[in-house]
C-alpha cells in the first residue's frame, strides 16, 4: 500500500522582502514592515513528505537516517542561521518569499533517491503556512 | 463532499527486528529502534471520513459511531500494548508507522457504513507521520491475499 511520510524539520534565519525594479514607496507599499532594510527572522519549520511503499524488509517508505542527512546537507546547512537574501544564491536574484522558498526547497530535495518527493509545506510563523508540490507534468516552475 | 476528521490517542510499544538480517545489520538499519526491550510511543491517529451530509441530520456520519469503532478496532487492539507481541495483523511485520497505519486503514475501511474512509495519519511524534488513502485504484480494503503480501 502506498504511504506518504513526513517528517518536520526546523530551521532559523533572517530575510528582507525587498524588489530592486520597484520604488523605494512601492517597496513599502508591497511588503510593508518586511521591507525593513535591516531585515528580520523566523523559526521556519519545514514539512518534507514523501511517498512510496514500504520495503517488506524494514517496513519503511525511506530510512530516515538517510532523510535527515539529505535534508541536513541539502537544506539545513545551507539556510540555517543564515541571511537568505546573500548566503542562499538563488535570492541574490528572487525575493525569499515563504512561496519562493517553498518551491526552492522542492528543487533540492527533489533528488532524494529513495522515495518520491510530494510536497514541501512551510510555516514561517505558527499563523501562516505554504505548499508546494511541484508542477503538472510538463509545465516549467 | 465533505472531509470530517476525528483523532485518538493510543500508547504502545514496539521495537523494529527483522529476523533475516544478522545482529549488526539489524543495528545499523533500525538504530536504536533495534532495542530487545522495546521502546515505546503515544500515538496520535486522524481518520478522515469523506461524504455527503445525510439531509435529515446534516450529518456524513454519526461521530458517536465513529468514535465506537475506534474504541472497538484501534484503542481495544493497541492501546497499552507491545505491538509485535500482541496485535495479529502486525505479526510478521516491522511494526513502523508505514506499517501500523496500513493494517489501521484495513481495519477501518470495511467498518465505515456511511462515507468512505478518505485517510488515515498515524503521528508516531509531533515531528514523524504518515498518511495512508488506502489502494490507489479504490481497490476495497486492501485486504485480499496480494495485499497482504506487498506488506510482509
Amino acid at each position: 500500500m502506498n504511504i506518504h511520510l513526513t517528517r518536520r524539520y526546523s530551521f532559523s534565519a533572517s530575510h528582507r522582502l525587498h524588489n530592486p525594479a520597484l520604488s523605494e514607496a512601492e517597496n513599502n507599499r508591497v511588503y510593508g514592515k518586511c521591507n525593513n532594510p535591516y531585515g528580520h527572522g523566523h523559526n521556519y519549520v519545514v514539512e518534507v513528505t514523501v511517498s512510496g511503499v514500504p520495503d517488506p524488509a524494514t517496513g519503511m517508505v525511506a530510512s530516515l537516517v538517510n532523510l535527515d542527512g539529505f535534508v541536513q546537507r541539502e537544506v539545513l546547512d545551507a539556510f540555517d542561521h543564515r541571511y537568505l537574501n546573500e548566503e542562499v544564491p538563488l535570492f541574490r536574484e528572487r525575493v525569499p518569499t515563504t512561496e519562493n522558498l517553498c518551491v526552492e526547497i522542492y528543487r533540492r530535495l527533489r533528488a532524494f533517491p529513495a522515495a518520491r518527493l510530494e510536497r514541501i509545506r512551510i510555516e514561517e510563523t505558527g499563523l501562516n503556512s505554504f505548499e508546494y508540490s511541484g508542477e503538472p507534468l510538463g509545465s516549467t516552475i | 463532499m465533505l472531509l470530517i476528521t476525528r483523532k485518538i490517542e493510543f500508547s504502545a510499544s514496539h521495537l523494529y527486528h527483522n529476523p533475516a538480517f544478522s545482529p549488526e545489520e539489524n543495528r545499523r538499519v533500525f538504530g536504536k529502534c533495534n532495542n530487545p526491550h522495546g521502546h515505546g510511543h503515544n500515538y496520535v491517529l486522524e481518520v478522515t471520513v469523506a461524504g455527503t451530509p445525510d439531509p435529515a441530520t446534516g450529518m456524513v456520519l454519526d461521530l458517536k459511531e465513529l468514535k465506537e469503532i475506534l474504541q472497538r478496532e484501534i484503542i481495544d487492539r493497541m492501546d497499552h500494548r507491545f505491538l509485535n507481541y500482541e496485535v495479529p495483523e502486525l505479526a510478521g511485520q516491522i511494526p513502523t508507522c508505514e506499517n501500523i497505519a496500513a493494517v489501521i486503514w484495513r481495519l477501518l475501511e470495511p467498518r465505515i457504513s456511511k462515507g468512505k474512509l478518505h485517510r488515515v495519519r498515524l503521528y508516531e511524534t509531533p515531528d514523524l507521520f504518515v498518511d495512508c488513502y488506502g489502494e490507489p485504484n479504490g481497490a476495497g480494503s486492501g485486504a485480499g491475499p496480494g495485499a497482504e503480501k506487498t506488506s510482509r
